[in-house]
């Protein structure tokens, strides 16, 4: 104290060493938890493989088709199949098109002509919802947003098919 | 007997002055349903907590049984509800209490927003007050996955994706809900469990504790 030069006095460095040291003691614990918790925010995704949906490319014509594939699901150590659908049809463009089934609106599943009064449209049974044929939501009805494209690739001229994604 | 080993405790660590302090202090006249019937607003803030002490109590039981295990969350809480002895009273209880607590709160919330007891002082207790709405709501919500039914599956799937919503970090916040970006599956059902069990009960004792030790600083606002 009687040093001029003295500009950390000695309980000051203790406080500052005790709280140096208790951070990094605090951090070490902390930040494994931590890390452990945002772990799947991380991740890379794991979607995106294609899968054989069983369709020979000779098959597909203009009217639209339910096709029903199993994919094998991994959700952490658990593994599982689950059920994918989709319509595909050739369009205007003689393109292959897969739509996915699942209503843009609250996440009904919608069939093609699936309403007697709405030929030539996808409809969804829960609100009404319609959808032109290449997926575009008719305005006027609950959807907002058109039906999800399936990502799609063609080997040996069978069709495989990805995640369905917003358009 | 019993004053005895009160008395043998209160020799050796005094706890007299702890226990009143904690338990013995008037209840104000205008707070006193028995002076004034309507008073009885007054105890939906007891009423509230009474009901989270038959949360906390009737959860605890439950865990003696239940799996946060996709393939066996839904069997163990069929069990339990159709084979243990008074399991179905007890999910009973922490199913309904789950409501009740909810409409206890939203009493207590009017009482005190009526009354303008949330004004100064008391604006901190108001805030921790609303903390520990949210908590309650956080607890409902993720307490509703853990028996796996249809119901509690789709409920899930629509609040991860209002959770999706939030500007900016709302597919970090889905993620870091469900366990996986696109799944709500086995690390959803024990991600919910550990928040449902262990994260916001600290909080909420926490905050609990809090919103207590400021009624003891602060005291009961005064009559209208």
């Amino acid at each position: 104290m009687s040093e001029k030069k003295q500009q950390v006095s000695r309980r000051q460095f203790l406080n500052y060493t005790l709280t140096g040291v208790g951070g990094f003691m605090a951090a070490g614990m902390l930040v494994p938890m931590l890390r452990m918790a945002v772990d799947p925010v991380l991740q890379p995704s794991t979607a995106g493989d294609y899968a054989n949906v069983g369709l020979s490319v000779d098959d597909i014509t203009d009217t639209p088709q339910r096709v029903d594939w199993k994919v094998d699901q991994v959700d952490g150590w658990y593994e599982s199949k689950v059920s994918r659908s989709a319509w595909v049809f050739k369009d205007d463009k003689n393109e292959i098109l897969a739509l996915s089934p699942v209503c843009t609106h609250l996440g009904c599943v919608v069939s093609w002509e699936g309403s007697d009064n709405y030929p030539n449209e996808f409809f969804c049974p829960c609100h009404n919802g319609r959808y032109e044929k290449d997926g575009t939501n008719i305005p006027g009805t609950p959807p907002l947003a058109p039906l999800h494209v399936y990502d799609q690739k063609v080997e040996n001229g069978i069709l495989y098919l990805g995640d369905a994604k917003p358009r | 007997m019993l004053q005895k080993i009160y008395d043998w405790i209160d020799d050796r660590v005094d706890i007299t002055p702890i226990w009143r302090d904690i338990a013995d202090h008037e209840v104000p006249e205008h707070v006193n349903p028995a002076h004034h019937f309507s008073a009885f607003v007054y105890c939906f803030g007891g009423l509230t907590f009474f009901v989270v002490v038959i949360q906390i109590l009737s959860g605890m039981f439950l865990t003696m049984y239940y799996v946060p295990d996709i393939e066996n969350a839904w069997k163990s809480v069929y069990y339990l509800q159709t084979q243990v002895a008074h399991g179905q009273i007890v999910r009973g209880m922490h199913h309904w209490g789950a409501s009740v607590v909810i409409v206890m709160l939203l009493l207590h919330t009017l009482r005190v927003f009526f009354q303008g007891a949330y004004k100064k002082p008391r604006e901190l207790n108001w805030m921790v007050g609303v903390l520990l709405f949210f908590v309650m709501l956080g607890l409902g919500f993720t307490g509703y996955l853990l028996p796996w039914d249809n119901k509690a599956y789709f409920a899930t799937q629509v609040g991860l994706e209002i959770a999706e919503q939030v500007p900016f970090i709302g597919d970090y916040l889905k993620t870091l809900l469900a366990g996986s970006d696109h799944i709500v599956g086995a690390q959803t059902l024990t991600r919910f469990f550990a928040i449902h069990v262990f994260f916001l009960p600290g909080a909420l004792f926490a905050l609990l504790a809090v919103h207590f030790i400021l009624i003891r600083r602060q005291g009961i606002s005064g009559p209208l």
